[in-house]
């Protein structure tokens, strides 16, 4: 289940989404999130669909790869349908049965309700399937850059994600040694009533934590012997590059404000 | 207890893309009693066997024999505990599955979830304690606050409690100094000797291959590329050489000075005394003053 | 005359949470180019004067300098520019989520200009023989590649001195020989001096020099042969004798009369052949 569990996951491959500016994906999500309230009737919400699926088909993720991981989040999109379809209660009656009774309204807003949210999960796993954690990290910081006038840690910020992410993996690791390790001692973690299982979990935790400060710790010292001592004239290895694709995206962008203003009811 | 593995094939993550064949029509007996030395190179696929060992795995096909129960491919398997209390496994770096508040509780942690009382499991714990060498005052204490030897050796403790009739060691000396390698090897060699406990030792080093076991099997590329008695296997070390493995010091000094002299002693040595012996016999050593 | 690149005198240091002292009045000196094997049983010292070496640690009496530079708080950082360090375990080192950033690490901490940085990286790297992994994750790679990206963040930042503490313990005997060989190639090419904790002996046999610690002490300091030939004393420190030396003298005890313990099987081979052809 959760192997085929895309949101959040980033797919390499190579293809235009890929190669922008992690800056210029980042203002991109952030104002079409803004923008996709602009929507009101059925020809703002075709053609946000329709850019929607333009930058889908720019990423080159296969679409049955990416429905297909989605799955479990379209169950959500389908219950924010119905509830939207039960509850409202305005416009022409159109069928009923007992209690329930479904309105032209309802259809409409869940209709409306259930594709803006579908739409913004599209997008925004366009984000993490187009863009590496490191890049995401690294186009927060510099966008971020203004805040450090007002004493906002982002250097700092940055590193931390950027270390947490180098661990992650090495964590999963030693995560399932240390399970292996306790079943071997008699430890069930999968059967068993709830209580039994949640005390299970102690023995795997514990030595979790213990090492994981132990390795904080240790690369601490590390960090230190290599000279860092916090972001003060530090250099950047890692560099990003504006290009004329990520100007023109925002150009796009800008025009499909310009088109959903306009057609807006 | 016998285990035997027959054409054991595990693949990581089986029907997804990242499936990964890891072990591949893997066969070996361990009658009661052996001392068992699984050697190769990290990724050999020596760690993927140890797990099928207390059925940690289930294999992707074939079958493992462990005691009487049988644990095949493709089929629901209950009650592995019940295999797991009688096969031992001391992991690498075994430290850091410790978590109880004192010594005593980490120890009694095996033996209790296997059923034993906690009078009963406070006894194992002071025998086991005692087995690696350290001191009954040491039960109270935080295993946090001891030093990483003691720590190792309390692990090891936990696992000797449990009683299993097999013990699994994944190289268990890793990381620590020369005496203290010595002093645990030479430990789990007398429990196998008094207690005729069943050992299979995965590791690196050829010397503790040579001095200990008395089979061994090599893996390479998820299969079994060779097993024999030591001498069997040092006998060709074209073979260990050509698979990029070590050969026993004592075996490669024995082959430098047989190509420098051209002497021919006839047969492989695997201890210093019974080479320096041989080597005099046959230079008439001793003689020269 | 041997000029001296670092020297201890009269080092004593106490961990706060400790009534014994972790050194003891250590006194000694490193040489320029040399090779020198710091060896001692776990809790002899060694792992504390690593950390003095670097500043991580300063001595609670006692003086340490490194290249002519004081050691104190000031220093700190021109010292560490000059005094690189690889640690034990190989995960717990590796900040950067690839290979090259993590080669950068030490080079974005000085400040260095990115076109110069790409080009140390990529010297770094080649002299490692890592260049093929730049973008290669951390999980991906060996204990003992890890380690060489670990020896390649050193050597970007140019240092003279290098620290290996400990940092082949925690690898398979490929590993080890790995890193040993790149380290000594380094050394051979560029007067890097190398300073290495261990309690590998075999690997200390092949130092210039060898300092033996004992209960936060120095116990002993001498060329391997002089250190070798404590014989069973070393034994008796937590330590061991290597494979070549115990051969000497299972050979002397069968009446063979060595002229010395041999450090290497080739010696010992033809020692004992010219012995045998001149019967």
């Amino acid at each position: 289940m959760m192997e085929k569990m895309i949101f959040g996951r980033y797919v390499p491959a190579e293809s235009v989404m890929h190669r922008m500016d992690p800056r210029a994906k980042l203002i991109i999500i952030f104002l079409f999130v803004c923008i996709i309230f602009l929507a009101n009737n059925w020809f703002t919400y075709a053609l946000i669909g329709i850019y929607t699926f333009i930058m889908l088909g720019m990423s080159r993720v296969p679409f049955k790869f990416l429905f297909g991981g989605l799955k479990p989040i379209l169950w959500l999109v389908l219950f924010t349908f119905l509830l939207q379809l039960f509850f409202t209660k305005e416009g022409a009656l159109v069928w009923s049965w007992g209690p329930v009774k479904i309105y032209e309204e309802g259809i409409r807003m869940g209709l409306f309700i259930s594709l803006r949210f579908f739409f913004l999960i599209l997008m925004t796993s366009l984000l993490t399937l187009t863009t590496t954690p490191i890049e995401i990290t690294d186009g927060l910081e510099t966008l971020l850059n203004p805040l450090k006038k007002v004493k906002f840690p982002v250097h700092e910020m940055a590193l931390m994600m950027s270390i947490s992410l180098r661990f992650i993996p090495t964590l999963m690791q030693e995560t399932d040694k240390i399970m292996k390790a306790q079943i071997a001692r008699g430890v069930e973690f999968a059967s068993g009533p709830v209580k039994e299982r949640i005390k299970a979990v102690i023995p795997l935790l514990i030595p979790l934590f213990v090492s994981s400060f132990k390795r904080a710790e240790e690369l601490a010292v590390a960090m230190e012997a290599r000279g860092y001592r916090g972001g003060e004239g530090r250099t950047k290895y890692r560099q990003l590059s504006w290009r004329m694709v990520d100007t023109l995206q925002l150009v796009a962008l800008a025009l499909l404000t310009v088109l959903l203003i306009l057609l807006r009811a | 207890m016998d285990i035997s593995l027959s054409n054991v094939e595990y693949r990581y993550q089986a029907g997804t893309p990242f499936e990964r064949l890891a072990i591949q029509d893997v066969t070996i007996d361990i009658p009661s009693g052996t001392y068992l030395a699984l050697i190769g190179h990290t990724g050999s696929g020596k760690s993927t066997v140890l797990q099928h060992l207390n059925a940690l795995l289930q294999p992707t096909l074939g079958s493992v024999k462990i005691g009487d129960r049988e644990v095949k491919a493709n089929e629901k398997n209950k009650n592995l505990r019940a295999i797991r209390q009688r096969v031992g496994i001391v992991f690498q770096f075994p430290e850091h599955q410790l978590f109880e508040e004192t010594v005593e509780k980490d120890i009694i942690f095996g033996p209790m979830n296997f059923g034993v009382s906690e009078n009963a499991a406070k006894e194992r714990a002071r025998v086991a304690l005692k087995q690696v060498g350290l001191g009954e005052e040491i039960l109270e204490k935080s295993p946090f606050d001891l030093s990483g030897g003691q720590m190792r050796r309390i692990a090891i403790a936990g696992v000797l409690a449990m009683n299993p009739d097999v013990i699994v060691l994944d190289e268990p000396t890793a990381g620590l100094d020369p005496r203290g390698r010595k002093e645990i090897m030479d430990m789990f060699y007398n429990l196998h000797k008094e207690r005729n406990l069943s050992t299979i030792l995965v590791t690196h080093s050829m010397e503790d291959a040579a001095r200990y076991a008395d089979q061994i099997v090599i893996m390479q590329q998820g299969r079994v590329a060779k097993r024999g008695t030591p001498e069997e296997i040092f006998s060709a070390p074209e073979d260990l050489v050509q698979m990029g493995l070590d050969v026993p010091e004592v075996v490669r000094f024995q082959l430098k000075l047989e190509e420098k002299t051209g002497l021919n002693l006839g047969k492989i040595y695997l201890s210093i005394d019974e080479l320096t012996a041989a080597v005099t016999k046959r230079l008439g050593g001793g003689v020269r003053t | 005359m041997k000029k001296s690149v670092v020297s201890l005198k009269d080092v004593s240091f106490q961990y706060d949470s400790e009534e014994q002292y972790a050194l003891k009045s250590v006194t000694f000196d490193v040489y320029e180019g040399e090779w020198l094997a710091i060896v001692g049983h776990n809790g002899s010292g060694k792992s504390t004067t690593a950390k003095l070496l670097n500043g991580l640690q300063f001595p609670s009496e006692g003086e340490i300098s490194v290249c002519g530079l004081q050691l104190n708080e000031e220093t700190v950082w021109d010292v560490r520019k000059r005094l690189g360090m690889v640690f034990q375990n190989p995960d717990n080192q590796f900040v950067g989520t690839t290979v090259q950033d993590d080669v950068a690490f030490g080079l974005e901490n000085m400040g260095i200009p990115r076109e110069e940085m790409v080009e140390r990286v990529q010297d770094a790297l080649k002299k490692v023989k890592m260049d093929q992994f730049l973008y290669q994750e951390p999980h991906h790679l060996s204990g003992g590649q890890k380690q060489r990206v670990a020896i390649a963040g050193v050597l970007a930042l140019r240092p003279s001195i290098i620290i290996l503490d400990e940092a082949t313990s925690m690898l398979d005997p490929r590993g080890r020989e790995e890193v040993l060989e790149t380290v000594r190639t380094l050394k051979n090419e560029k007067s890097l001096t190398v300073i290495s904790i261990t309690h590998d002996l075999d690997e200390a046999a092949k130092a210039d020099r060898i300092i033996v610690m004992n209960r936060g002490e120095v116990y002993r300091e001498g060329t391997p042969e002089e250190i070798f030939s404590m014989d069973e004393e070393l034994v008796k420190l937590g330590l061991d004798i290597p494979f070549s030396v115990k051969m000497s003298k299972a050979f002397r005890q069968q009446g063979f009369q060595l002229s010395k313990h041999f450090l290497t099987e080739e010696e010992l081979v033809t020692e004992l052949w010219t012995s045998h052809s001149r019967m």
